[in-house]
């Protein structure tokens, strides 16, 4: 069989198992009570133990665009007021929902398959399966409803903290006045931008959670595997990110 | 009774379970002896339905285990308790979370009636004031025990136990040995054990299956094995410690 035909099929496989493996864990949760508890684990430990992480990138991120942005628009014949409008606009339909997604790929994505690829190689997986509990719904439902809660919570977080520190890095190198830039910040504003990321934002969710945990689903041996389906998961993770980015990107801001 | 018919079993192109057929007995202990790689865990893991075999049947107390759906499936699981070789506690459970858990997911019970069946399920395996430890806090013993409370806690008509004494030390395996004799009995299960240990198969068998390059080549009991002039048994025993 000629060498890309075989990568190619392997690459379908992979897609194959991914979806079959969706098939199996989403649906109707076997017991609320417990599926609950797990649910509000999850959402704490997705949503609260990622806030300073995604506050120190979103402060930085907005403050060098701001700062970037401004130098570009130096001897231009573009205002510089209107300078506040493009950080907005970048921060909001890119930076927050794309950066912080592909932030919580390298830390959820990775803990989610290292934590399940562990209950499947020291047999807790097959502990539940042998209960009689879905095991791939058990372990994955909660962290899907919770990141579909925690990330586009995070995303809007993110929006507010990247504006603000293009205020503080306008305001501590004097590109162009705080007040002017300001005025560009709440100019033209349109709802739609929002929507747009909340729109990534979900979809992200989704990939991270369900990429992640099929990797860890599907590990066989030790701690060795552990660590390549985690490395897997987060390098999957990210590659989806960028490509349905750029889905939605074409999708929803040119119809 | 747990009764296997022609199971056949193959991984790709390599087969490694051959026609096995035997009968485990209510209420008794029967242990599943062999060498590394003969297909002992391979039985296990088809009889508790975490592998599907080619062909052949399985029956627990008359139901086809292979030939129902998955609902039907779940509920013969139930009745199912399996002590793992590591233990496979729930890492991010307690201890009594980790009794509690076929419980809660399964019966409706108040939040006092579980917890006063894991205190009986942890009272019954010799271990107390141990309720909020977590796995990484207790020994590889009290792992297999608490292990052991856990496959007990929904009264399972079956209790399956992969080598559940391996890696303990001699003193702690008798324990183990002894709590899984008085359960089977004191419960009237029907327990299959995986093993290595020839000590537990004399001590505590009451019925012994030898399976050896896939298939079941020799069954019978502890006074047979004695009188047996099956050489790939005799050499297996010799071959032990034992």
């Amino acid at each position: 069989m000629p060498l890309n035909l075989f990568h190619r099929m392997k690459y379908l496989n992979t897609f194959g198992e991914y979806l079959l493996f969706l098939k199996i864990s989403i649906g109707k949760p076997e017991k609320f009570k417990i599926f609950r508890e797990l649910f509000v684990r999850d959402l704490y430990q997705m949503g609260n133990d990622s806030f300073g992480i995604v506050s120190i990138i979103s402060i930085f991120i907005g403050a060098v665009a701001a700062i970037q942005i401004g130098y570009q628009l130096v001897g231009s014949l573009v205002p510089m007021y209107v300078l506040g409008r493009i950080v907005r606009d970048s921060n909001i339909l890119e930076f927050s929902p794309t950066i912080t997604a592909l932030v919580m790929a390298g830390k959820i994505g990775g803990n989610i398959a290292s934590e399940i690829g562990t209950m499947k190689v020291s047999e807790q997986i097959d502990a539940l399966e042998i209960m009689g509990v879905n095991s791939a719904k058990h372990v994955v439902l909660p962290k899907l409803a919770a990141s579909l809660i925690a990330i586009p919570a995070l995303v809007i977080y993110a929006m507010f903290l990247s504006n603000l520190g293009g205020i503080i890095s306008v305001n501590l190198s004097g590109i162009v006045s705080i007040n002017g830039y300001i005025n560009g910040l709440l100019m033209d504003f349109d709802g739609f931008s929002v929507t747009y990321a909340l729109t990534k934002a979900f979809t992200f969710s989704f990939l991270i959670i369900t990429i992640s945990a099929t990797h860890g689903y599907k590990t066989e041996g030790g701690a060795l595997e552990v660590g390549w389906a985690s490395t897997r998961a987060v390098v999957q993770s990210c590659i989806a990110i960028i490509f349905f980015d750029f889905i939605l990107t074409q999708m929803m801001l040119y119809k | 009774m747990i009764e296997l018919k022609k199971i056949n079993k193959s991984f790709e192109s390599k087969q490694v379970l051959f026609d096995v057929s035997a009968q485990f007995e209510k209420g008794a202990c029967s242990f599943v002896i062999g060498s590394s790689g003969g297909g002992k865990s391979v039985l296990m893991k088809t009889m508790v339905g975490l592998l599907t075999p080619e062909s052949g049947s399985i029956n627990f107390d008359g139901r086809d285990f292979l030939n129902i759906n998955y609902e039907e499936k779940k509920i013969i699981r139930q009745e199912i308790g399996m002590l793992f070789q590591g233990g496979a506690l729930f890492d991010s459970l307690s201890v009594e979370d980790n009794v509690a858990f076929p419980l809660r997911m399964f019966t409706d019970w108040s939040k006092e009636q579980v917890l006063e069946r894991v205190n009986f399920c942890l009272k019954r395996v010799n271990l107390e004031n141990v309720n909020q430890l977590f796995p990484s806090n207790i020994s590889g013993g009290m792992k297999k025990r608490v292990g052991i409370a856990r496959a007990i806690a929904l009264k399972p008509k079956y209790l399956f136990c992969d080598e559940p004494n391996s890696g303990l030390d001699p003193i702690t395996s008798r324990l183990i040995d002894e709590l899984i004799a008085e359960i089977t009995k004191e419960f009237n299960i029907t327990t299959v054990i995986n093993s290595h240990d020839m000590k537990s198969v004399f001590d505590m068998s009451d019925q012994v299956t030898f399976v050896y390059k896939g298939k079941a080549w020799w069954q019978g009991t502890k006074v047979d094995i004695r009188d047996s002039n099956c050489k790939e048994l005799i050499d297996f025993i010799k071959a032990s410690e034992f």
